[in-house]
């Protein structure tokens, strides 16, 4: 067992553990930061197989952009942040033998077909992807670029709150108490807005005795 | 390396991810369990494409129009569960059921 062998061995298993952590955690924010490490473990992988430019837009797409991006998710629908109930409808049974089932069929092919296989790794330079990538995939490339342009404004008029749509959210019952207390109406307590003052003008050009 | 090392950890961060895509009730953890899924393909591509060792690395090549898809998806995915939050003040993948029968 040679070192890339073993160093692709503690990526297994730290990306591996990360990511059944990801699955099984009570809490959500937990979950996402657990996806870091996941997520820089595949990184981790990139590395060891010598694609030294997926590694790095992997760290910076993923745990840069992505889990900021679910992060921003997750305080924005004011999710239940804590534990939650965690199983849907198809309960926990089921999932976990489908999974199961199915990394055993993988499991038993890879060791079937490529058990005895040996990786000739040549270190991929960004330099030597970059000829690649903007000479022979020059058009693929452009439309992945239109598809993420395309993407990003469906998400913003997805994303944008429309005039009149939808219910208010339903209060947090540990806020009730807070919001059934009466709203202060002074305009003294609402800095900028003024509302007409009530006093009768004083009446100029008459002499009060 | 041997070959079936980075194919067994992509296999195993595929079905962690669908595991978690069919259990958990959070839309936000479906899609992390989905990101988990790309990722394990994107490290099988690598895998092959340094199996191959075309002169077009294509391998490498699709593992990054997988990543900016995967991008793509993430970004569109979190704006419909913000509208179904808005719309059903819930998160809850069991709860968006309009289009269900």
């Amino acid at each position: 067992m040679t070192l890339p062998d073993v160093i692709m061995l503690a990526i297994t298993v730290l990306g591996g553990s990360a990511a059944l952590l990801v699955v099984t955690s009570r809490n959500v924010v937990h979950s996402a930061l657990f996806l870091v490490v996941a997520l820089l473990s595949v990184a981790g992988a990139f590395l060891a197989l010598g694609a030294e430019f997926l590694a790095w837009a992997q760290v910076l797409v993923y745990v840069g952009a992505v889990v900021i991006l679910i992060l921003f998710g997750l305080m924005l629908t004011r999710a239940p942040i804590g534990p939650m109930a965690q199983h849907n409808e198809l309960g926990k049974a089921l999932p976990i033998a489908v999974s199961g089932g199915f990394f055993a069929v993988l499991i038993t092919l890879i060791f079937g077909s490529f058990g005895d296989t040996t990786l000739e790794l040549v270190p991929v330079s960004p330099g030597m992807l970059g000829e690649v990538l903007y000479i022979p995939w020059a058009l693929p490339f452009m439309a992945l670029g239109f598809l993420l342009t395309v993407a990003l404004i469906g998400a913003v008029v997805l994303a944008r709150r429309e005039e009149g749509e939808g219910p208010l959210p339903e209060p947090d019952p540990e806020l009730a108490d807070v919001s059934r207390e009466p709203v202060p109406t002074d305009a003294s307590t609402n800095p900028g807005v003024s509302a007409p003052s009530e006093e009768p003008a004083p009446v100029t050009g008459e002499v009060t005795r | 390396m041997q070959a079936a090392y980075p194919l067994t950890f992509a296999a195993l961060l595929f079905c962690v991810g669908v595991y978690g895509v069919l259990s958990r009730r959070h839309a936000v953890l479906v899609l992390m369990s989905v990101e988990l899924m790309l990722a394990a393909v994107t490290v099988n591509l690598v895998t092959f494409g340094a199996m191959v060792g075309d002169a077009l690395y294509t391998g490498q090549v699709f593992a990054l129009f997988v990543m900016a898809v995967g991008a793509a998806e993430v970004g569109i995915g979190l704006a419909i569960v913000l509208l179904i939050y808005r719309n059903r003040a819930s998160v809850n993948i069991d709860d968006a059921d309009l289009m269900k029968y």
